[in-house]
């Protein structure tokens, strides 16, 4: 199935009703009641929360301490806050999730991904920063929380000054 | 069929490292186009890896992910041959899903 071509009006329609009906169905799968925030499905409120604090308690429902088991790569200066990129990796045991916050977005969680049992706890991505801001990352192993965090500047204007 | 995801997964012994590019606007909803009007949010939600009947990966994405996402990862228990399942929804309902084979 491809939705790449411009799709003819009842080919969209038709897509749409499909992906509505895969979605209901998603929602009442028998997920396992939750052993931790991030392992339901997609955490609409913690998205649109300001505050970082804030959204980790929604994500999660307790607070994070720091950890040097938890590695997180970013550049000092980023030039082009549209595209920084962002790498986090953990020695600790059993992790479940690792989400990523930008303290000064306009909203700041920015990402949440889920660790299965046998997938590698480190993960580079990319994100947006709206300004200088401390980037924090967050595992979840063990049922604990772990965080570290670091400060990227944003220069703006382009010119790497 | 140009997919909108673009995924390279090697296995490298017992751990497949994937990397993934995908083609999204990853609008915010808070940027105006040339005329002073609001480009509207159009972001990927969720993105989905599965292997061998098995999700490998789950991503769950607001609109502080770069335009044309990127995303690396590694797993273990997949080999070579093996089918990789890459799947994204965005806010607007829309979707794609690709398959890839493990080299």
């Amino acid at each position: 199935m491809t939705t790449d071509t411009a799709p003819h009006p009842t080919r969209r329609l038709m897509l749409q009703g499909a992906v509505s009906v895969a979605l209901l169905g998603l929602g009442s799968l028998p997920y396992a009641p939750a052993r931790a925030a991030a392992n339901d499905k997609y955490p609409e409120e913690a998205f649109k929360l300001k505050n970082e604090a804030d959204a980790i308690k929604v994500l999660y429902g307790r607070t994070a301490e720091p950890s040097d088991k938890v590695k997180l790569d970013a550049p000092e200066i980023a030039e082009n806050g549209a595209v920084v990129p962002i790498s986090v990796t953990t020695t600790l045991d059993k992790v479940t999730s690792i989400s990523f916050f930008v303290a000064e977005n306009p909203n700041a969680l920015a990402a949440s991904y889920r660790i299965p049992d046998g997938t590698i706890p480190g993960i580079a991505n990319r994100l947006k920063m709206a300004k200088t801001s401390n980037v924090v990352a967050i595992v979840e192993a063990d049922g604990k929380l772990y965080s570290a965090t670091k400060e990227v500047k944003v220069t703006v204007g382009g010119c790497g000054g | 069929m140009a997919s909108t995801i673009r995924v390279r997964a090697t296995s490298n012994g017992d751990i497949t490292e994937v990397q993934t590019l995908i083609q999204h606007p990853m609008d915010t909803g808070l940027v105006k186009d040339s005329k002073g009007e609001l480009i509207p949010a159009h972001y990927i939600q969720e993105l989905k890896f599965e292997c061998n009947g098995k999700d490998v990966f789950v991503a769950n994405w607001g609109t502080a992910v770069s335009k044309d996402p990127y995303v690396k990862f590694s797993f273990k228990g997949a080999k070579k041959g093996d089918d990789l399942k890459i799947s994204w929804t965005d806010n607007k309902g829309g979707s794609d899903t690709t398959t890839a084979k493990i080299a």
